[in-house]
């Protein structure tokens, strides 16, 4: 693209913000009742986060991995690239994302739980109860209805923030591999937002970057109290 | 190489002082339609005020948008309408269109506007036969090199087309008031039918050299972003539209937008984007009624201004 360093991110915006929220709710009316098993699987995490151990680890990364497979395929390649052209993209990154989510936590087993501090199993907690129950109600409460409401599992931005709140206590150390995607994806999708000026449009960044910290954080304190970081 | 423009500020102003009456012979308006003006190479009118499709038309799959989109469509042809723009870059668009072309039984009247935006030159002919299956037209009316991407390439095979009689207009686009300096460069050293630019109350840049230019060289200009991609008219909608706008026959702050853009001399056509039909009827209904004078552009841009 010729000079484009003169191009503001609302040049690039392809699409209304109807015709995007309009998306959400043609997407939820297609694969319904799906939403409430994702969301029965999300809630799963919770219950095998409490419970610990290497097979509930591997099941964590299981549920992750195929909510990013489906997202890739069911909402960037079936939905979103209709609207666009570089949600094609996105899909291929959410199935890289889910194959390293396979492979480090189902096929290593890498997931079992190390023993976090209590400020990261508030943030995990949080996190995960944020991305499960209180992101499918931003939907309504900002006034666009129940519709177009996003659902762990289906819509992005959940599952991100999701998986964001697993990597927190996910092995003795964060695992840096599988930070990009997730953190790239809630600068895109904070932008995309912003661009439509939606109220909205800092919460995904916010949580991003709060897990971002607080990972670094524990590398951190590791480090000074001596634990192994590897 | 490219050739340099040949403008001098004699000339660029002997086409100014001429222009009022260029623009009163060449605005043609018949009762109950919107006034047309000709395209400079060929003489054939076309409606002051066309439909563009950014942003608006890219509804993907959603079939009630759809029919939205081609009830706007359907009203446009109604209302006297011809061309209609897109873009391979505008998403879903160019399928939308298709959609309601085929639906409206493509109306006679059509005037299909596409471009060209691909970096690779090569690819340039196999986009252009994508776009037309999308739209589901024999050919393109105009074909345009979208901001100026690849127009080395393009340019030649966009030519090449129009002798072969597989498009009737060659252009090129730019918004924003992105690359005046090459788009100068090539309406002076091409034989352009058409050019593409912003240009609206708030930005003029295109006064200075780009539109006089056109009216110099011969090329239409069809105009985008008339409306700032709607931030113009709901900053104006804060004010009341002022009671000498009657004077021009406005009704509403987006006539008064779009009458002082096709009431330049050098402007053929304005493409406002719309998913309304009211505003569509709004928009057309630009083209009637009595345009602005130069004094009177004057006042709505000082007007404007104050706001």
């Amino acid at each position: 693209m010729s000079e484009w360093w003169t191009y503001s991110l609302r040049d690039l915006l392809l699409f209304s913000p109807q015709t995007y929220y309009r998306m959400f709710e043609l997407y939820n009316l297609e694969w319904w009742p799906l939403q409430l098993f994702t969301l029965a699987a999300g809630l799963a995490i919770l219950g095998l986060w409490r419970r610990g151990g290497s097979a509930a680890g591997r099941a964590i990364a299981a549920i992750l991995a195929l909510g990013w497979l489906w997202v890739g395929w069911a909402f960037h390649g079936q939905r979103y690239a209709t609207i666009n052209f570089a949600a094609g993209y996105y899909a291929w990154a959410f199935a890289l994302e889910a194959v390293l989510l396979l492979w480090l936590g189902v096929i290593r087993g890498g997931f079992a739980q190390a023993t976090p501090s209590k400020l990261q199993q508030r943030a995990v907690l949080g996190l995960l109860l944020f991305a499960l129950l209180a992101f499918p109600l931003l939907a309504p409460s900002m006034g666009r209805g129940w519709a177009p409401a996003e659902v762990f599992g289906l819509a992005p931005d959940p599952t991100v923030l999701a998986t964001l709140g697993v990597l927190l206590f996910a092995g003795a150390r964060p695992y840096w591999m599988l930070f990009p995607i997730p953190v790239i994806w809630c600068l895109i999708s904070g932008a995309t937002l912003w661009t439509m000026e939606s109220p909205d449009f800092a919460v995904v960044p916010i949580a991003a970057l709060l897990a971002v910290l607080l990972a670094a954080g524990d590398v951190l304190t590791n480090a000074r109290s001596g634990r192994p970081n590897g | 190489m490219t050739p340099k423009p040949n403008i001098t500020r004699r000339r660029v102003l002997g086409a100014l002082a001429a222009s009022p009456l260029l623009w009163l012979a060449r605005v043609w308006a018949r009762p109950g339609r919107p006034a047309a003006r000709p395209i400079p190479s060929s003489g054939e009118a076309i409606p002051l005020v066309g439909l563009g499709s950014w942003i608006t038309f890219n509804v993907g799959n959603d079939r009630a948008a759809r029919d939205a989109s081609t009830e706007v469509m359907r009203n446009f042809f109604l209302a006297g309408g011809r061309l209609i723009d897109s873009s391979p870059m505008y998403g879903s668009a160019q399928e939308v269109i298709g959609y309601g072309l085929r639906k409206l039984g493509r109306p006679a009247d059509l005037f299909a506007a596409d471009k060209v935006w691909i970096s690779d030159g090569d690819e340039g002919r196999a986009q252009i036969e994508a776009s037309r299956r999308y739209w589901g037209v024999p050919r393109f009316d105009l074909m345009q090199v979208h901001n100026l991407v690849s127009w080395e390439s393009h340019l030649p095979t966009l030519f090449a087309m129009k002798a072969a009689g597989q498009l009737r207009y060659v252009g090129i686009t730019t918004s924003h008031g992105r690359r005046h300096g090459d788009m100068t460069q090539l309406m002076a050293s091409q034989p352009l039918d058409f050019v593409q630019l912003t240009y609206n109350l708030i930005d003029r840049e295109a006064e200075q050299r780009l539109l006089p230019l056109a009216l110099e060289r011969g090329i239409a200009v069809i105009v985008n972003r008339p409306f700032q991609q709607g931030g113009l008219i709901r900053k104006l909608e804060r004010h009341p539209l002022p009671p000498w706008a009657a004077e021009i026959d406005c009704t509403s702050w987006a006539q008064f937008a779009l009458k002082f853009i096709i009431s330049h001399p050098a402007v053929t056509c304005a493409i406002p984007a719309t998913t309304r039909v009211d505003h569509v009827l709004e928009n057309l209904g630009a083209a009637s009624g009595r345009l602005p004078d130069a004094a009177m552009r004057a006042r709505m841009a000082a007007h404007v201004n104050k706001l």
